[in-house]
């Protein structure tokens, strides 16, 4: 049984981000870019799923510009079976929104068969929180989003996915094939060695055309303007318990 | 002619009552239109339906009630909110222009499968509605807001429930609107539920909460937690954590205030042992007063609170509460 894991390319999450001042968007000239930090636990439940002996093949794909290659080395380098960079150069027109991310991973899936799917929750950049949900309703494939747990059981042809609500801690079971989506407690993910990182380099790294994929994307959304959040300014220090009460039923009058 | 279109609210609810999500995301209905149609999806819910039915500001209730809309399964559900708003709808002469959830677990779980069955984009965690089609929406762990516009003919929108004020709960309104009720759909079987694992607690939900304490590594163990807990049943607050504390096992995961955890806006916000983390402050600065207590006095906390008390918190805290209890301001107890 095989796992796809989509990756994406996103700036690192120690930098602190600077919206440009045209308000276009963000600064990414110059800036580190890595992961997305939920995608590597994406990447990191595949591979103890495989460990475990669950998995035959993990295909990691990345949808973006070419560097989105060094993204995808890193996950050979961390145990990906094969990588796929789906270029998107030809078509820098249209800026990508998770809808039409979801139906170009249902496109890649027609070709490279996967049982299985693991996405991460969201990508710290644009905070959507929409793309596994998305790819699940246009395969009509049941999903788990949140996952903090993940048990396969590929001979019973389904997973038992526990996930993380605002109520607690639900658990559900998906028939296969199905979706998943990772939530920051699922795993910790490994760190890369060195000959793995060597290995990596020969492992397969195809590279498909968007435009070639020939499929056709309307825009949902203008972006009209970017501008940094106001930020809050750092208040007084206070002596001691006596003051901050004071200064919280007298100044703030919130108590 | 193209009739008058209506905003769908998508209610949530624990088939008993309203969650607190749905009076925000009535708010955020109210700026867009004076349309505002309910449906509500689950399991021997008539008395949600009936208390939705006399929320002001909505004009009818449809309620549809099977067993397999008990648990909110993404799949049976989002499959139902794409027929209704397909097909059922016109059967009443309705068409919708937006369809509105709370961006909790509930509504970031099931919008982007109705939106990915209907093939249209979403917009997260709406923070302002500049119109019906323009909105903002925070990005970058909200150190940016971005406006966008919507292109498609039907929006589909999560709300940072924090953004909006909260309609009454309790409406004086003389007559309530119609409740219909819908034939449920046959259930996928593509999922099941086993089990939710929640914590009583007597305390104030999170994210209604007029004052939240939370609690992070400095705390140190899951029994130390017991000092804010003291403090918090003084002052009818809720408790929160940053996700080191969830990390380290001290409570459990629906405790996490920030970026992937529960967004707050409390009138007071008292973090305590947190150290700060962008990823923390995403899911609190809005929040009226905050205040610090660290020991460490280059907490990048103390950079966003209004008051900050350098020191031990395992003396603070305690003294808090005596201090609280002479000062006669125990809100309970």
């Amino acid at each position: 049984m095989k796992c796809l894991v989509p990756v994406k390319r996103v700036i690192d999450f120690n930098v602190k981000v600077r919206v440009k001042p045209d308000g276009s968007g963000v600064e990414t000239d110059h800036v580190k870019m890595s992961m997305n930090p939920f995608d590597e636990i994406a990447l990191e439940a595949a591979l103890r799923l495989k460990e475990a002996g669950h998995l035959t093949e993990i295909i990691a794909v990345s949808i973006g510009e070419q560097a989105c290659q060094e993204t995808l080395r890193v996950a050979l380098a961390r145990g990906a079976d094969r990588a796929y960079l789906i270029d998107t150069k030809e078509i820098s027109d249209i800026s990508l929104e998770p809808i039409h991310i979801a139906n170009i991973l249902k496109k890649f899936l027609a070709q490279h068969a996967c049982e299985l799917v693991i996405l991460g929750k969201q990508a710290i950049d644009d905070d959507c929180n929409q793309t596994g949900q998305m790819l699940a309703a246009l395969l009509n494939w049941p999903q788990g989003t949140f996952a903090s747990k993940i048990e396969l059981e590929p001979t019973q042809k389904k997973v038992t996915v526990t996930r993380e609500v605002d109520g607690g801690l639900q658990t559900l079971v998906l028939q296969l094939p199905a979706i998943i989506t990772s939530d920051l407690r699922l795993n910790e993910p490994r760190y890369i060695s060195l000959p793995n990182v060597m290995k990596a380099k020969s492992k397969p790294l195809d590279i498909l055309s968007l435009k070639e994929m020939d499929m056709p994307l309307q825009p949902h959304t203008k972006v009209l303007k970017v501008e940094p959040a106001k930020s809050r300014q750092a208040g007084v220090l206070v002596e001691n318990v006596q003051e901050l009460l004071d200064k919280l039923m007298y100044e703030a009058k919130v108590l | 002619m193209k009739g008058l279109q209506s905003v769908l609210l998508l209610a949530e609810h624990d088939n008993k009552e309203l969650k607190h999500s749905t009076f925000a995301t009535l708010a955020a209905a109210t700026e867009i239109s004076d349309e505002i149609i309910a449906l509500i999806i689950g399991y021997q819910c008539r008395e949600v339906a009936e208390q939705l039915a006399k929320l002001e500001k909505i004009k009818k209730v449809f309620w549809v009630d099977a067993t397999h809309y008990q648990h909110e399964l993404a799949e049976d559900i989002a499959f139902f909110v794409s027929q209704f708003v397909r097909a059922t709808a016109a059967q009443f002469n309705l068409t919708f222009s937006h369809v509105l959830t709370g961006a909790t677990t509930f509504g970031k779980n099931i919008l982007p499968r109705i939106a990915g069955l209907l093939n249209v984009g979403q917009i997260s965690d709406v923070l302002q509605i500049i119109s019906s089609d323009t909105f903002v929406r925070p990005i970058y762990a909200g150190n940016a807001l971005v406006t966008v516009q919507s292109l498609d003919g039907i929006k589909l929108l999560t709300v940072r429930t924090t953004a909006f004020t909260p309609l009454s709960t309790q409406s004086a309104r003389a007559e309530i609107a119609a409740i219909e009720k819908l034939s449920p759909l046959a259930s996928l079987g593509q999922s099941q539920f086993l089990d939710l694992k929640q914590e009583p607690s007597d305390r104030p939900e999170l994210t209604s909460a007029k004052i939240v304490i939370s609690g992070g590594r400095g705390l140190q163990s899951q029994d130390n937690f017991t000092l804010l807990f003291e403090l918090a049943d003084k002052l009818g607050a809720a408790i929160g954590a940053s996700r080191a504390a969830v990390d380290a096992g001290f409570v459990p995961n629906d405790y996490q205030v920030g970026q992937t955890g529960k967004v707050v806006a409390p009138n007071l916000y008292i973090a305590v042992g947190i150290s700060g983390a962008i990823q923390h402050i995403s899911g609190m600065k809005d929040s009226k007063v905050i205040v610090a207590i660290n020991k460490d006095k280059d907490a990048p906390i103390f950079q966003i609170a209004d008051y900050g008390l350098v020191g031990d918190l395992f003396q603070i805290i305690p003294e808090l509460s005596r201090e609280i209890k002479v000062r006669n301001l125990n809100k309970v107890g």
